[in-house]
């Protein structure tokens, strides 16, 4: 029983964690916080799904090609929709206020033409969905790549950030975006890079999902709302944070939903949420004032 | 007790020590230069003063009162004033609404027609007096400064803090600025001035306190302070012993 | 004196209207006036200090979940005065547990909140009631919902006009400025905060309170739709959340709008809800007055 839940929780877990890790990329060197955060999941899970049905095209390798286009749009919102906003802003708070709004219609621009294009029913695909045992407990093929897909890429990301002179211009940008040019660092490129691999992220998230999850047009906001939980509770920009946090959130759900009630595991996600808000909201294991 | 009275205020972040047990008074008219090398903990003791961070231990007292531990906006009522290092002004208020906000929320409550009337006096009083219906946010970064004064002086202050108020002027405008503050002092407010500019301090402050990392090492008067060999070798940054 | 006559008679006229609408016209009236009330109950705390609130639809969910519960046990004035005070306590507990969050984390927080309400109330019926759904059943006209709805709308906007040309209103804008400089000069800002917060959320939830006979059934996902706290939000913005009429500027034309749309492209309604929220950040970031008075401006610059 114990191993069951820790088993399915630590998978679910995974899934959380790679939802999280682009939302924190985002926030923390773009300085964006990105709403429509889901809806980009939504689009590379759509996307998948279409491929698979239309084109005939294996999901193993529209997980390849679909977060290559992830960083192209990432880029382009980037350059198109935030740009302007941080420019306007000249670093003041209001680029907070405008970036929250502006990914608001963003929000709903994308769930709109969601909507138009593939409808508003539940949709999924179940691909590669066998059983495989491991300590006793039947665990689903699909959900065992998801997670190894995001121990691949957090371990990646942690160690492009920890060990390459790319990583430490990230990190010098999402320490103090002030002091960054000073050292010859062109801030606007890596907070657009930042975003554009955070869109990328969001795509890989979103085609995992997509083989073993239901999903709708409009269930964009609760993958934003679990990612942002999870972004919250590693501190922002913190990559290794975020992936135990996202870990720890699906033993919780999968903690509540078995012993408690799977009609609290929603609300427990956001007691969770709220509590770590108003105790620590520089997040769990982050210690940035 | 002395009008205005620190007692081993400290300041803790962490692993270090920004105040480190700083003791001195001040009495009711006196004008007082804060000097020290960057980073020695100067802007922290007026954030500790003034209740923009609380005091980790130690005491100050205004007028008898104790403030350790008071809200900002109670200390401020007390009649702490203050201006801020990287200067802070509501930019989509008027020049006006600007100044009047310490005379209507300060002690004195002021409402109406008295506020508008400390307003535009502490207007006058730094050179903006025709101004008073822009926007603050139009304003020039020196006129921002002046800005920033008349509404501390608004508040009709027991004291006045100033953090590097004269920094970044011209040698006119450091002149005018100099004048302004010569005024204040000769009209009987007592000043706790950050000052780097070691002409200016020369000409208003008699005294001075001067720290480093984190410690008060001279508290004497300006002349000798300024030969005073520790303060010498903490500018220059040598060790103490050397 | 006039500030005062004009008003007036355009609220006579407003309070008239029943006598010549249509159901259908009277329907939209109570929905406009609704908007207009929820905008600006909301601009009353967030249109100065910047704090960009979405638990509208939470207080909004609590009055029409108060009158569900208690439409049959308690007579209806009793039933508005509890559904009010619920809100103001819920503002309480919320307002001081949260005002100190800022920016992004005070958004995620409120959103968060009325989801966690509509969760928590979505668990105890299914559980402890044993029923999803509820019905009103109250002798109320439309036409007596949309006077009630008039009322409120027109005591929000006094409620405003007094409170911009008082103390409270003065330390609100300073402190969407800057919270530091307002509590150096000797602004309170939590009680601030919290006044303003508490005020706009009792509006928020008689708003829900009275206009919940409307829906008959009611159940969580009716009456806590977060789509309302976005709408609120955006109509707000539109028309300038700053000014006393702004969000009435706002929400007349933007819910007609939306009720248009709905009924005739219900599946390009939230592509338009998006472009709208684009659009006000890039082309009217301080709303509709603030950009006329600018237009205004330059053209005289232009022509002198």
């Amino acid at each position: 029983m114990i191993v069951t839940t820790l088993i399915l929780g630590l998978v679910l877990g995974g899934t959380y964690a790679l939802l999280a890790l682009g939302l924190t990329l985002q926030y923390g060197i773009a300085r964006i916080m990105n709403l429509a955060y889901g809806e980009l999941t939504l689009i590379a899970a759509f996307g998948l799904v279409a491929l698979f049905q239309q084109a005939g095209i294996s999901p193993l390798l529209s997980l390849l090609v679909l977060p290559v286009l992830g960083y192209g749009l990432g880029w382009i919102l980037y350059q198109g929709m935030m740009r302007p906003l941080v420019a306007r802003s000249d670093g003041t708070g209001r680029l907070e206020v405008d970036s929250i709004l502006a990914t608001f219609g963003l929000l709903f621009l994308i769930q709109g033409l969601l909507l138009l294009a593939f409808g508003a029913n539940f949709t999924s695909i179940s691909y590669l969905d066998r059983g495989v045992s491991i300590l006793g407990v039947s665990v689903a093929l699909n959900r065992l790549i998801a997670f190894g897909i995001c121990v691949l890429s957090g371990g990646a990301l942690v160690w492009a950030l920890n060990r390459t002179t790319w990583g430490l211009r990230m990190r010098a940008v999402a320490l103090t975006p002030g002091s960054a040019p000073l050292v010859g660092i062109d801030v606007n490129r890596i907070a657009r890079q930042g975003f554009a691999i955070g869109t990328a992220l969001a795509c890989v998230a979103g085609a995992s999902i997509s083989m073993y999850q239901t999903f709708s047009a409009t269930g964009g906001v609760i993958f934003t709302m679990k990612a942002l939980v999870i972004v919250i509770m590693g501190g922002v920009g913190n990559v290794p944070g975020a992936l135990i946090a996202g870990l720890a959130l699906g033993l919780l759900e999968t903690f509540v939903a078995t012993a408690i009630d799977p009609g609290l595991t929603l609300a427990a996600t956001f007691t969770i949420f709220l509590a770590v808000l108003l105790w620590r909201p520089q997040g769990l294991f982050g210690a940035r004032s | 007790m002395s009008f205005l009275q620190i007692d081993k205020a400290v300041k803790q972040f962490g692993g270090l020590r920004a105040v480190d047990g700083v003791s001195f008074a001040m009495e009711r008219g006196e004008i007082v230069g804060l000097l020290g090398p960057n980073g020695s903990g100067k802007t922290t003791l007026i954030n500790l003063i003034s209740g923009a961070l609380p005091t980790t231990s130690g005491a100050i007292h205004l007028n008898g009162q104790n403030l350790t531990g008071l809200r900002r906006d109670r200390i401020a009522r007390e009649g702490v004033a203050r201006t801020f290092q990287l200067v802070r002004i509501l930019p989509s208020l008027s020049l006006r609404e600007n100044v009047m906000i310490p005379a209507v929320f300060g002690r004195k409550a002021h409402w109406g027609a008295e506020a508008e009337r400390i307003a535009s006096a502490a207007l006058d009083r730094v050179g903006l007096a025709g101004r008073a219906m822009t926007a603050a946010g139009d304003l020039t970064y020196i006129d921002q400064k002046r800005l920033e004064l008349a509404r501390a002086l608004a508040a009709e202050p027991e004291v006045l803090l100033l953090d590097e108020w004269l920094a970044g002027l011209n040698p006119t405008e450091l002149r005018d600025g100099v004048a302004l503050i010569g005024d204040l002092k000769a009209q009987g407010l007592t000043i706790l001035m950050v000052e780097h500019i070691i002409d200016a301090v020369r000409a208003l402050c008699p005294r001075v306190v001067v720290m480093n990392s984190g410690q008060l090492i001279a508290d004497e008067a300006t002349e000798v302070a300024l030969g005073d060999p520790r303060v010498i070798a903490a500018y220059l940054g040598e060790e103490s012993d050397a | 004196m006039m500030r005062i006559i004009l008003p007036l008679a355009g609220l006579v006229l407003l309070a008239l209207l029943p006598l010549w609408l249509s159901d259908y016209g009277l329907g939209l009236m109570v929905g406009a006036a609704t908007y207009v009330t929820l905008a600006s109950a909301w601009a009353l705390f967030s249109g100065h200090t910047h704090y960009v609130s979405l638990a509208t639809v939470a207080f909004y969910g609590i009055g029409a979940y108060t009158v569900a519960v208690l439409n049959e046990v308690l007579p209806y004035p009793l039933v508005l005065m509890v559904a009010g005070a619920m809100g103001a306590g819920l503002a309480l507990i919320v307002g001081l547990s949260t005002l100190r969050l800022k920016g992004v984390y005070f958004v995620i927080f409120s959103f968060g909140l009325a989801e966690l309400i509509r969760q928590l109330i979505t668990w105890y019926e299914v559980n402890v009631t044993g029923t999803l759904g509820r019905y009103i059943f109250l002798e109320i006209t439309t036409a007596g919902i949309y006077w009630q709805m008039l009322g409120l709308g027109a005591l929000t906007l006094a409620l405003t006009a007094w409170i911009h040309r008082n103390r409270l209103g003065l330390a609100l804008r300073v402190i969407g400025d800057d919270e530091a400089v307002a509590a150096h000069s000797g602004i309170h800002l939590a009680r601030v905060k919290l006044i303003a917060f508490v005020l706009s959320a009792v509006i928020l939830t008689l708003a829900g309170a009275i206009t919940s006979p409307r829906y008959v059934y009611v159940e969580p996902s009716i009456v806590f739709n977060p789509t309302v706290s976005f709408l609120t939000v955006i109509m707000a913005l539109l028309g300038g959340a700053n000014r006393l009429c702004g969000p009435m500027l706002g929400a007349v034309p933007l819910f007609l709008l939306f009720e248009w749309l709905s009924a005739h492209f219900p599946d390009s309604y939230p592509i338009f809800l998006g472009l709208m929220f684009i659009a006000v950040v890039f082309v009217l970031p301080n709303g509709v007055i603030a950009g006329v008075e600018t237009l205004r401006h330059k053209l005289r610059e232009a022509r002198s």
